[in-house]
């Protein structure tokens, strides 16, 4: 009996007690969507902790500077200015992974409007910054190179900063504040960012040009020395680690360091961190999958429990068939492709009923919607599996009975 | 492997052209001295064990039976003639002796090989008919030519004319349930017949009939007698027995007594054509 016959014959007997077959076929239906909805709920979930990264630039880097040593009393890194403006642009300049550098330079300073004032962080910096740190512009443009060489008084304020000065939705380009006593003209004004992810508030700042910052805010200059840490964006995300090591390399040679003497820096990558965050999500998603693997194994063996019954209830069937010239293996087969069939079948709509599943709750927490084809072909394959290995048993069951004993059986 | 292609081809038309022109007995009797048997037991014996009881159901028969034969086998229940059916349908295997049918000796094969023999050689008919609920009486009998792996269109159309030999070419739509008892085993013989066997095994054919269907169906086993088919009937009533030409009497597991006969023909007496209608 060929391939064909027996799946006509295992389609009649599954169609001939269509009620008990889709129950059967539930067990399975429900652990193929369950692989399929955990997986997509995993992988939106790690997705969405990929923007949140992405937001704040995975292929960035920091360099702090070195750490001060009073009298034995270790100042921790970024306590002793180590990196100078020629560091910044060697870095800028020289190495082939990385995009774009920026130097930040922060001060908690008073902003004055003319008839409000608002503390807030002043960070001095380049035009690259906002590219760097993936800052986009809401209103009017961030100041330019030639503004920075310049030292001109030019200033892009944080929505938070806009909103405590101006009022909320203002427009407030073109406009003049102080800060220390400096008039600085308001060239553009930047999107809002929200929250970092250890709750401070991005939009809590005004840009100036670190020429300005350092001739208007801080107080004393070190010269050559930069007071802050500086930002360097990698060509890619992948080249990350290849940035974070010409940088080290960089740095300790400009700096003369000798084989085997530490570091006078510390670059860090945020991918680092991004990493942490990847792995835990990484672990639920596979949670909740091997969760839903049990329950697929479970509807496994509810076509074994069903085909076991079903063998007994058509011993007498076996038997005239054995009678009439079936061999042991169309018997086998027979009921083989049956279970299969089932399992097939409830794995085809439990790879639907996941699809949708993933939809809706992706609409729901405005995931991007992720189902992978690679996670539908295993969870079919799988459940294909399933039938077959809970199949055999009963299968063979069948194919040993007796046929004297099945053509008397009652 | 080929040994299911063995049976030369009989030309089923031509033969139940002869069937009907009667004087059969003698050229039958001519056939049964020549031919080398269809069926032959040498000293077969059955012994079941079930825990410490010992049941022995078969004590060394001695059974040939010949191409063309009608034979019917009789005895009580526990006489040993349902064993004896099992060994001669290949379902079971004897303990002791040897059992040749056509000339092959039935224990030297396997579980494929017994089943290649009950597909190729030999056709089942049972008292509670067994057929397939639920299916159609064209699939009922395209049964055995699935098992062996006639294509479908030829399977459906042998089937279709095994339906009409049996004279329910009306019927092929029909499941099992919308068919009369007497319908029912005419199917399971048309199953019985389709993949064209040498040797018919009927286990108390008539045993959930009528008396008026069972002459219908010992008439049709006389029939296929006539053209050339061998018969092995399994019956406890003298009255079906008489239809055969050859008695065989099973007692305690032993061959009593084999008495060939002539056989009374198989046509409903008018009385009883007048109390059935």
């Amino acid at each position: 009996m060929n391939l064909l016959e027996t799946l006509r014959l295992a389609a009649r007997a599954l169609l001939r007690s269509k009620t008990r077959s889709v129950l059967t076929a539930l067990g399975i239906i429900i652990g193929v969507g369950a692989v399929i909805a955990m997986v997509a709920i995993g992988d939106g979930a790690r997705a969405s902790v990929q923007k949140v990264f992405d937001s704040m630039g995975t292929n960035l880097l920091i360099i702090l500077p070195g750490s001060s040593n009073a009298g034995g009393a270790r100042g921790g890194f970024g306590s002793q200015p180590t990196l100078t403006w020629d560091d910044l642009a060697a870095i800028r300049t020289e190495l082939p992974a990385v995009r774009a550098a920026a130097p930040e330079l922060r001060s908690n300073t008073q902003v004055f409007s003319d008839d409000q004032n608002w503390t807030t962080t002043v960070v001095g910096t380049t035009p690259d910054f906002f590219d760097v740190r993936s800052w986009t512009l809401a209103k009017g443009a961030a100041f330019t190179e030639p503004d920075n060489e310049a030292g001109a008084k030019v200033v892009v304020l944080g929505q938070t900063v806009v909103d405590n000065l101006y009022g909320a939705g203002a427009n407030p380009v073109g406009q003049v504040v102080r800060i220390n006593k400096t008039p600085f003209t308001v060239v553009g004004v930047t999107a809002r960012k929200g929250q970092s992810p250890n709750g401070q508030d991005y939009d809590n700042t005004a840009f100036i040009p670190s020429t300005s910052f350092l001739r208007s805010v801080q107080a004393q200059s070190l010269g050559a020395y930069i007071s802050g840490v500086v930002f360097v964006q990698a060509v890619s995300s992948s080249q990350t680690e290849q940035a974070q090591s010409e940088v080290t390399q960089l740095l300790r040679e400009r700096h003369r360091l000798a084989e085997g003497e530490a570091n006078d820096f510390d670059v860090r990558s945020l991918a680092e961190l991004a990493n942490g965050q990847q792995q835990s999500t990484q672990t639920l998603s596979l949670l909740l999958a091997s969760i839903a693997a049990v329950s697929l194994v479970v509807g496994g063996i509810g076509i074994m429990n069903i085909m076991l019954v079903s063998v007994t209830e058509r011993t007498r069937e076996i038997g005239v068939r054995v009678a009439l010239g079936a061999r042991p293996r169309d018997i086998l087969a027979q009921f083989l492709v049956e279970a299969l069939t089932l399992s097939m079948l409830g794995g085809l709509l439990g790879a639907a009923a996941g699809v949708g599943v993933a939809k809706v709750l992706a609409a729901q927490f405005q995931w991007p919607m992720l189902v992978r084809p690679d996670v539908v072909v295993l969870a079919l394959g799988f459940s294909a599996l399933v039938g077959v290995g809970f199949g055999l048993y009963p299968a063979r069951k069948a194919s040993l009975l007796d046929p004297i004993d099945a053509l008397r059986y009652e | 492997m080929h040994e299911g292609r063995e049976a030369p081809p009989r030309g089923e038309s031509r033969d139940i052209g002869r069937a009907f022109q009667g004087g059969e007995e003698n050229r039958a009797m001519d056939v049964v001295r020549e031919a080398p048997p269809l069926v032959e037991l040498r000293g077969v014996s059955k012994v079941y064990r079930t825990g410490d009881v010992e049941v022995r159901a078969l004590r060394g028969v001695d059974l040939s039976v010949q191409p063309g034969e009608l034979v019917a086998i009789m005895g009580t229940s526990g006489s040993g003639k349902s064993t004896l059916m099992n060994i001669l349908g290949c379902l079971d295997k004897p303990t002791a002796g040897e059992y040749l049918l056509d000339g092959r000796n039935v224990a030297r094969l396997d579980r494929d090989g017994l089943a290649r023999v009950r597909n190729r050689t030999l056709g089942f008919v049972f008292q509670s008919f067994n057929l397939l609920a639920r299916t159609t009486a064209l699939e009922n009998v395209e049964l055995p030519l699935l098992y062996a792996g006639v294509p479908t269109r030829e399977r459906q159309l042998r089937a279709r004319a095994a339906l009409e030999r049996v004279g329910l070419g009306e019927r092929l739509e029909h499941h099992p349930k919308q068919l009369s008892g007497g319908q029912q085993q005419r199917v399971a013989i048309a199953r019985a017949l389709v993949g064209r066997p040498r040797l018919i095994l009927a286990d108390e054919p008539t045993g959930n009939l009528d008396s008026r269907t069972s002459v219908e169906v010992m008439s049709l086993f006389q029939e296929l007698q006539r053209e050339g088919l061998t018969l092995v009937v399994v019956t406890h009533e003298p009255d079906i027995a008489a239809y055969a030409g050859r008695v065989v009497v099973v007692r305690d597991g032993r061959i009593v007594a084999d008495r060939r006969q002539v056989p009374q023909a198989a046509v409903l007496l008018p009385e009883e054509e007048e109390a059935a209608s």
